[in-house]
């Protein structure tokens, strides 16, 4: 009870705090100097339609190359431990049988959700979307394959080589940028084209689709390797 | 058409809240699928509030990773848990709920 | 609208902050921190919306020209996108850790996992 008390007394202090922020808020008439600098900028410089799209791949690069990184780490770390200690010779599940209609629907869905996972990523300079949100479908294609079959055995090198092959191209590409243009990850390194059109804004669809397969291999693997009961 | 918009954002805040609640209450004898759900509810409801504030970046990645990916883990490690509780190789008690 | 969804974000965070602290389960406690992360990431996403504007994407109803007084701020969306994708990451290693835990005392029970305890 005292803890519970505790909790509350804790959540009262917060919540006094967040009032405070809350009934002080003025919402901003105009952008601040930084929306501003990318509003003007982002149609001459980038040549990307979508804002959000240029500052995730190109004035903020390096913040997604970590952001990747951290990403892959996590799916690493996730695999590493559930493979450590694992006792070998327990008790082997009978899996659930699944439906005809899964199995049917699967094999006419999950083409298209790949198709959809592809051109969210390489849409991502013009639409909403993206390599993150692409690489995600790309995920749910994957996880319906293993709700389909449990006992599938997703081939672990198949997807360990995509991942590493696209975040290795993706820093390359971005050492070009060194090179060729203005500095890492800059997307100069290609000619920046009409804005709207499907090829331009330099190397942001290239860099985008790189994203999307490395986000899509890691929460793959992590699905994988969190969804297998059996031993390997 | 403001107005429609402030009542919309007004009935997903409250459904937000209310399958927040549920997702946390832990009493009278729910189960933890209910949470993962509601929890899942709470994530879906915050991508179509996001598509209203004008963010449908943001609004598209909470729909496909918050509500969809995240979810799927939830399930996943509570058919471990359930797995292992049952072929009783552990330990006595199952007391994963 | 800004403000109703900050309010429910700030609540969000509330209701997720006293479920992890309440529960004694380590999933229903992990289930409370995703919902603290939404509410997080509808503050900032709210911080960012100013009424009467539109999501900042050029095209033909938003030229490049008018951008800096037709949209809205695309900063915090970009964080929001980043924060969204390193949650899933973290409440995977969460969810691990869980299992692993189970997996040595055979129970969910945070009291019972008590070698860390002083």
């Amino acid at each position: 009870m005292i803890k519970r008390f505790i909790a509350l007394l804790f959540l009262a202090g917060i919540g006094t705090i967040f009032a405070s922020l809350l009934f002080t808020y003025e919402p901003d008439t105009n952008l601040n100097l930084t929306a501003r600098y990318y509003a003007e900028h982002t149609a001459s410089d980038i040549g990307a339609a979508n804002i959000v799209t240029a500052i995730i791949v190109t004035y903020r690069g390096l913040d997604t190359l970590g952001e990747v990184t951290v990403l892959f780490l996590a799916s690493t770390i996730v695999g590493l431990v559930l493979a450590l200690g694992r006792k070998s010779g327990s008790a082997q599940r009978v899996p659930v049988p699944v439906g005809e209609l899964l199995t049917t629907g699967s094999l006419f869905l999950v083409p298209l959700i790949m198709l959809l996972g592809a051109y969210v990523f390489v849409n991502g300079h013009l639409t909403p979307g993206g390599g993150f949100q692409g690489g995600a479908i790309l995920a749910s294609g994957i996880l319906l394959m293993l709700l389909v079959d449990p006992a599938k055995r997703f081939s672990h090198s198949l997807i360990a080589t995509l991942e590493s092959f696209s975040g290795l191209s993706y820093v390359a590409l971005g050492v070009l940028g060194i090179f060729l243009a203005g500095g890492f990850l800059d997307n100069r390194i290609l000619p920046t084209g009409a804005l709207g059109s499907l090829v331009s804004a330099g190397a942001i669809p290239l860099i985008y689709t790189l994203i999307g397969l490395k986000v899509g291999a890691e929460f793959s693997s992590m699905l994988a390797s969190l969804s297998e009961t059996e031993e390997p | 058409m403001t107005v429609l918009m402030t009542a919309m954002s007004i009935v997903f805040c409250s459904a937000m809240i209310g399958a927040a609640l549920v997702a946390i209450h832990a009493r009278n004898g729910q189960s933890l699928p209910i949470a993962i759900l509601a929890a899942g509810l709470v994530s879906l409801f915050a991508s179509v509030l996001f598509l209203i504030l004008a963010a449908p970046d943001v609004a598209m990645t909470e729909a496909a990773i918050g509500s969809g990916l995240t979810t799927f883990l939830f399930f996943f490690v509570l058919a471990r848990i359930r797995a292992s509780a049952q072929s009783g190789t552990s330990h006595s008690g199952g007391e994963y709920d | 609208m800004a403000y109703i969804a900050m309010a429910t974000g700030f609540l969000l965070i509330l209701i997720g902050f006293y479920g992890a602290l309440t529960n004694r389960n380590l999933l229903r406690m992990i289930i409370a921190f995703t919902i603290a992360d939404t509410g997080v990431n509808i503050v900032i996403v709210a911080i960012g919306y100013m009424h009467g504007r539109t999501a900042p994407i050029l095209d033909s109803t938003v030229s490049a020209a008018e951008a800096v007084t037709r949209i809205i701020d695309p900063v915090p969306q970009a964080l929001v996108l980043t924060a969204i994708v390193i949650g899933v990451g973290v409440t995977a290693l969460m969810l691990t850790y869980a299992y692993k835990l189970y997996e040595r005392k055979g129970t969910l029970d945070i009291a019972q996992h008590t070698e860390l305890k002083w």
